[in-house]
């Protein structure tokens, strides 16, 4: 490690950066978490010339304050990991907006250099940048790039070692605030050099931070010593003078002071406009189209029904060819191992629980193909922005829509990369609101389930019931959210200040790098958690075994029927559906008997009141583990054996006739289902988005909602009929 | 005349007079490029009438309008 030169790369959200990242390093990323926040920490490698180079993909992020995980995370690598240089990917249409930024890695003292990317676009505005003129003033390497095409990077890597291999004592630049805030700046500065206070930093930039009101500095400071009070009251009046002089606080000065010093930059010969300013027409038009006021949500619903169309015509075959595979394993090892506990871990545990998680794998893939494509093209930032004030009504942000489209807002989801899909979510209020109620969509896993329940009461009304239910999910996460947002977790909307990016197209090399990345993060998991509670879930459904004196009748009827058909009372077909009757109800009596059944005999009278008998409690505690799990619980549980979710229509039949169902239990379990705990999975995912408590909050509150409500829809049906 | 964001017609082109905003939001709007001076056009609005785009030189913002009634802007016009 200690000879390899670490390069971090930083940004404006949209400059570029990672599809920069991308062409320096192959699609050889690590993904990982910054610790302690759920900011994607993408690393890779290049070898240049034999050296090893660690490229470290920074957050997107417009300035280095302490307002974001984002800003934070960026601002703490460059100070504590001290890579040997930043290169700083910069929209070049936006020039000023990316030089504030630069300008703020200087006055941290980072050593820089700048890639003005999509320099293409700059010459199509009409536009030419005299980069040499921009690297002069600055004082620092300046690379022209178009990092689609892969323009530059050559040079910029070049020009990045260069400057890492000139390790020298690196000057922060020095800019003028304002005579008062110059004064202050000496003044602080003095203080903060006479007592060594928070040294590792530059000690112009802490009293600059001091007088931004940073939180996180201050936080360090006070931490170090008392010098912290004494630069706090200095800033104070320093802020009072400044708005009773000027009206305007320090932070805003500072701030103005920077895009002041930009603006002036920019104006030195760095900038021309060769002719007439052509605007971003196409762009522009296109929104006209796409974001008008009527037409817009109509194409919207058209998108995004399209790209579930798109997911589940494609995911099909595929799908269709793992659970082939899977349906082969299990036959393989049935084969090839004798009757067992083993061979029903491998098959029954193992196999059939992961199995059941990664078919799923091709929806998955193609979703998020579909989904990098709305992200690449810029269309997410206009679903955010047409959305955004009928979420904020229910407490949500704008930015909450995709995690919801994602879990399965038009039917057949997934709520784990939905959950992942937070990240986009800056508010943390905002946030936990669509972790706990985004998982209430009908995800694929929960198909299965409301399809069965359909087919069996309300056959007559198939396609209209799945799109009630479809819309009930919509209502009952919206209106949760903002019953959360008006109690536990009540607080200010976030800002909506973002940008629309220009529409571009996305290119293949990003949407299958992007989509990749978040399917292997599923598949991991489905390797690890899923892996254990599946088997966790077939040992409680295993075990404790029926007692010996139980099986041997069993055993014994058995053996009375094979020799009553060896004495030919019996005909070939009789005996064998008189076998199967006797392990159909040893089947039962085992369930009856295993840890899950006596727990589902346990709640069933608390269950009951909501229409459950026990076999469907146990269903529903599989159903916490993975909801494909109720499907097959519930076809054991009613002895018809293995029962395959995708083809479950003697089960349906067979609820249908039986005495302790009604079509008002049906009602009851799928508002049940569709709002209670999340499964493990998406939990663990909740979990990493928010904190283990959240995650607990998810289960209980879940459970104790869907309860009371399925509790209260089927008394009250009840009494009605 | 002097008007807050929010009230200026559509395809209007105006000068940023001053940010009302404190705190997380006067620094978000700066960030962003929203600063005193700064050119501005109200695009368009989203189906709800809220939030708002604006365009501000090469790049196109949105923000609530909420949000744009801290920005105050400067244009030549006639009263509507």
């Amino acid at each position: 490690m200690s000879n390899q030169t670490t390069i971090a790369l930083a940004g404006n959200p949209n400059s570029g950066k990672t599809t920069m990242f991308n062409r320096l390093t192959g699609a050889r990323a690590r993904v990982g978490n910054y610790p302690g926040v759920t900011v994607e920490r993408r690393e890779g490698h290049l070898t240049v010339a034999g050296q090893e180079v660690h490229v470290v993909d920074l957050p997107g992020t417009y300035s280095l304050t302490a307002y974001s995980d984002e800003e934070l995370v960026a601002r703490r690598f460059v100070v504590e990991e001290r890579p040997a240089a930043v290169v700083q990917v910069i929209d070049s249409t936006t020039l000023d907006r990316g030089l504030v930024l630069a300008v703020q890695f200087l006055e941290l003292g980072v050593p820089l250099v700048l890639a003005l990317n999509m320099m293409d676009e700059v010459k199509k505005l009409g536009r030419s940048i005299d980069t040499g003129r921009l690297a002069e003033i600055l004082g620092l390497p300046v690379v022209e790039t178009v990092a689609r095409e892969g323009k530059g990077t050559d040079d910029l890597v070049r020009e990045a070692l260069a400057l890492a291999a000139a390790k020298g004592p690196r000057q922060p630049l020095v800019l003028s605030y304002g005579t008062d805030i110059d004064r202050s700046l000496v003044e602080m500065t003095a203080r903060i050099l006479a007592e060594r206070f928070l040294s590792k930093y530059p000690a112009r930039w802490v009293a600059l931070k001091y007088i931004e009101g940073d939180e996180e500095v201050k936080a360090r400071g006070r931490a170090a010593g008392p010098l912290s009070a004494e630069l706090e009251t200095m800033a104070q009046k320093l802020d009072a003078h400044c708005l009773a002089t000027l009206g305007v606080n320090a932070d805003a000065l500072v701030s103005d002071a920077r895009w002041g010093y930009v603006a002036g930059l920019v104006r030195q010969g760095v900038v021309r406009e060769d002719g007439i300013h052509q605007r971003r027409v196409v762009s522009e038009r296109l929104d006209a189209v796409l974001t008008q006021r009527l037409l817009g949500p109509l194409v919207m619903l058209a998108i995004l029904y399209g790209l579930f169309e798109i997911v589940f015509a494609l995911g099909e075959t595929p799908a269709g060819w793992l659970e082939g595979l899977f349906g082969w394993a299990s036959g393989a090892v049935e084969a090839a191992m004798p009757d067992g506990l083993l061979r029903s871990l491998i098959v029954s545990g193992l196999i059939d629980g992961v199995g059941g998680v990664l078919g799923f794998t091709p929806y998955i893939l193609i979703m998020f193909f579909g989904i990098a494509v709305l992200e690449d093209s810029g269309y997410m930032a206009r679903m955010a922005y047409m959305l955004d004030r009928v979420f904020r009504s229910f407490g949500l942000h704008g930015n909450s829509v995709m995690p919801f489209i994602v879990s399965g807002g038009i039917a057949g989801g997934c709520a784990v990369p939905g959950v992942m899909a937070t990240r986009t979510l800056r508010g943390k209020k905002e946030k936990i609101a669509t972790l706990i109620t985004a998982p209430f969509m009908s995800c694929g896993a929960k198909l299965p389930v409301y399809l069965l329940l359909v087919a069996a009461f309300f056959s007559a009304w198939q396609a209209q019931t799945l799109f009630a239910i479809t819309l009930a999910a919509w209502a009952m996460a919206l209106l949760v959210a903002k019953l959360l947002r008006g109690t536990i977790i009540k607080g200010e909307a976030t800002p909506f200040v973002m940008e629309l990016p220009p529409y571009r197209l996305p290119t293949l090399r990003g949407v299958l790098i992007h989509g990749l990345e978040r399917t292997w993060q599923y598949i991991k998991k489905a390797g690890t958690v899923i892996l254990a509670i599946s088997v966790l879930l077939w040992a409680a459904l295993t075990f404790p075994g029926l007692p010996e004196d139980q099986a041997a009748e069993f055993e014994a009827q058995r053996a009375t029927v094979s020799a009553q058909a060896e004495a030919g009372q019996l005909g070939e077909a009789g005996s064998e559906e008189a076998l199967a009757a006797i392990d159909h109800s040893e089947a039962q009596a085992g369930l009856k008997h295993s840890a899950a059944g006596r727990l589902g005999l346990f709640i069933e009278p608390a269950a009951k009141l909501a229409g459950f008998d026990w076999r469907t409690s146990i269903a529903l505690i599989g159903g916490v583990a993975a909801k494909e799990v109720i499907v097959s619980t519930l076809g054991t549980a009613y002895s018809l054996g293995e029962v395959d979710p995708e083809e479950s229509e003697g089960l349906s039949e067979l609820l249908a006739g039986d005495a302790a169902w009604s079509p008002m239990v049906a009602v009851s379990l799928i508002i049940f289902i569709m709002l209670y705990a999340p499964c493990f999975v998406t939990v663990v995912a909740i979990a990493r988005e928010s904190s283990w408590g959240w995650a607990g909050f998810s289960l209980v509150f879940n459970t104790t909602l869907a309860y009371a409500l399925a509790v209260g829809v089927y008394q009250i049906g009840s009494l009605m009929s | 005349m002097i008007k807050p964001l929010r009230q200026i017609p559509y395809d209007q082109p105006a000068t940023i007079a001053a940010i009302t905003a404190a705190g997380e939001l006067g620094r978000r709007l700066r960030d962003m490029g929203l600063t005193p001076g700064a050119a501005v056009t109200v695009i368009g609005k989203a189906p709800l009438n809220d939030p708002v785009a604006v365009r501000l030189k090469d790049s196109i913002l949105t923000l609530r309008n909420g949000e744009a009634d801290h920005i105050t802007v400067e244009f030549e016009g006639v009263a509507k």
